[in-house]
């Protein structure tokens, strides 16, 4: 297929529909409002279930629901949407249910605004909802690799029965970048064999998140917990620019690794070696890669459209012998490369300074 | 070689749609391209801008500080814009609605009546091509000839009927950009 000029938000919902899902629930809310009209269109046109609910909490309970019979299933919100769908998701993670979710991230906190943002970090690597779990989440830097994230999140969300989430900001999802669309592919036939699909002659399933006795629910998060050990050690993804003889490295992702890569070439030019780490699973954390970074990369910075909530796990990755400084913009604004060049070309005066005295 | 285009007016003067055909016509040519539309609350009534970025490699940030081209179709973008053109760069002012002057003498600037010339054509609505073929006029990212074939092959047939308009308009802007003297 060839490549098209497609906007962020459409080219989610297009891959959704190409990579089986049969059926969304959502509410509207910009700067994602284009992915769930797409849906509109399209789902029906295809025989498959399109419906807006009358609020993200209904519309996340629809997709418990669906999840529950075994349907490939997704919404979509942004952040205030994201957080009224905490008791859902917390219920689905707790029926082992596989979900998919996407969030086009704005300002908050609050309704804030409807300008492009990373201030969900928190709120979805974290756990997403009450109790011990995390969600998958992915998150991609172009349009293309919002096409190719958007199919994973499907195929990982059944393989592990888990919640995935696409997380971007608003920039991406209202962008226009040429990319390439998957194949449609073949809706399956059977349902998995948990699934709810009505007893008949086989025995019968139980999908819930209620477990009464202290015991069993200690023992289902056992379950839990092995099961985000494995998903931690296979689901690791992220990308690097200039890391090989880089003496100073910024992490990012999303479009403020966009804005972090355009930075990162123009300081190379001038000859600062600095070097780009970009996790794209937000949860699993790329911990261990970056750890490794550490043992010979004396700085590192963080750079967020927020007041800096993956700093924390970059901590936790990078040690306390190294210095770790922070650029973001909360509240809605895409940082500039140029503010980028600013604080790297500080930091690395500060660098060389050292070196000299020592 | 990365080209930032800022083309900003009145939501309806079609700034978005101006952004996206150069951003086909970009593709079309094998370009690397991004367009980017703000979407403020203030889309409503008020400006409407998008930034539209050609280049040869890879594209970092969507947006810029400052643009190589600025388009200013109506006088809140030129006054928001015409200080931000990057020395050496290009700002297309829509004279009909603009008469305020740039004291600027580090850019291009082409004066263009692109409500004039679109209306001469049959249509108000076409005023955003009176102000791209200046563009092209003074910053060839791509050929006229080039820019017309991909709004042959994007445009929804249905709207093919206005092909021959938008072609002359684009033509007209073009000529009144080609006769405007660069300052030294």
């Amino acid at each position: 297929m060839a490549k098209e000029l497609l906007k962020g938000n459409v080219a989610i919902a297009e891959a959704a529909i190409r990579a089986g899902c049969e059926a969304y629930f959502g509410y509207p809310i910009t700067p994602q409002t284009e992915l769930l009209e797409h849906m509109s269109k399209r789902m029906p046109e295809l025989g498959r279930t399109f419906l807006q609910a009358e609020s993200e909490v209904a519309a996340v309970n629809m997709v418990y629901g669906a999840a529950s019979a075994g349907v490939r299933v997704m919404t979509s919100s942004s952040s205030p949407g994201i957080s009224l769908m905490q008791e859902g998701l917390s219920y689905i993670a707790g029926s082992e249910v596989p979900a998919v979710f996407v969030d086009v991230m704005r300002g908050g906190p609050g309704l804030g605004n409807i300008q492009p943002s990373q201030s969900d970090y928190n709120q979805v690597t974290k756990t997403a909802g009450h109790g011990d779990y995390h969600p998958i989440v992915l998150a991609p830097s172009t349009i293309q690799e919002a096409i190719d994230l958007m199919v994973l999140s499907f195929d990982l969300a059944d393989k592990y029965r888990t919640i995935v989430f696409m997380v971007l900001d608003g920039a991406i999802g209202q962008m226009m970048e040429p990319a390439e669309l998957p194949p449609m592919r073949e809706l399956p036939t059977e349902r998995p064999s948990w699934a709810l699909t009505g007893k008949g002659n086989r025995d019968k399933n139980i999908v819930t998140s209620i477990r009464l006795g202290a015991q069993p629910l200690a023992d289902f998060n056992d379950i839990l917990q092995e099961k985000l050990a494995v998903i931690e050690k296979n689901e690791l993804r992220y990308d690097e620019l200039y890391t090989d003889d880089a003496e100073l490295v910024i992490v990012a992702y999303g479009t403020a690794a966009r804005v972090a890569h355009t930075a990162v070439k123009r300081l190379r030019e001038e000859n600062i070696p600095v070097g780009l780490f970009r996790p794209i699973s937000l949860w699993p954390f790329p911990y261990q890669r970056l750890g490794e970074l550490a043992d010979r990369v004396p700085t590192f910075l963080s750079v967020e459209m927020n007041a800096g909530q993956m700093i924390h796990d970059v901590r936790e990755a990078v040690g306390r012998d190294v210095e770790l400084d922070f650029f973001g913009r909360p509240g809605g604004i895409i940082p500039l490369p140029e503010e980028v060049e600013d604080k790297v070309r500080a930091m690395w005066r500060q660098q060389e300074l050292a070196a000299q005295i020592n | 070689m990365e080209t930032s285009i800022i083309i900003a007016g009145f939501g309806g003067q079609g700034v978005l749609f101006a952004g996206q055909l150069l951003t086909y016509a970009g593709m079309d040519q094998g370009r690397h391209v991004t367009w980017i539309p703000s979407y403020g609350p203030e889309m409503r009534g008020g400006t409407a801008n998008c930034t539209v970025i050609i280049s040869d490699d890879e594209i970092g940030a969507p947006t810029v500080a400052r643009p190589d081209v600025a388009v200013a179709l109506n006088l809140p973008s030129f006054e928001k814009y015409e200080p931000l053109v990057k020395p050496g760069g290009v700002l297309i002012v829509n004279k009909s609605l603009i008469s305020e002057q740039s004291e600027r003498t580090d850019i291009a600037i082409v004066e263009v009546r692109a409500n004039r010339i679109a209306k001469e054509f049959g249509s108000v609505k076409m005023a955003n091509m009176a102000a791209l073929g200046a563009l092209l006029a003074k910053r060839p990212l791509f050929s006229l000839d080039d820019l017309l074939q991909t709004l042959h092959d994007h445009l929804p047939k249905r709207k093919h009927n206005l092909l021959e308009a938008n072609k002359l308009v684009l033509q007209h802007g073009y000529e009144v950009g080609m006769e405007t003297a660069v300052p030294a």
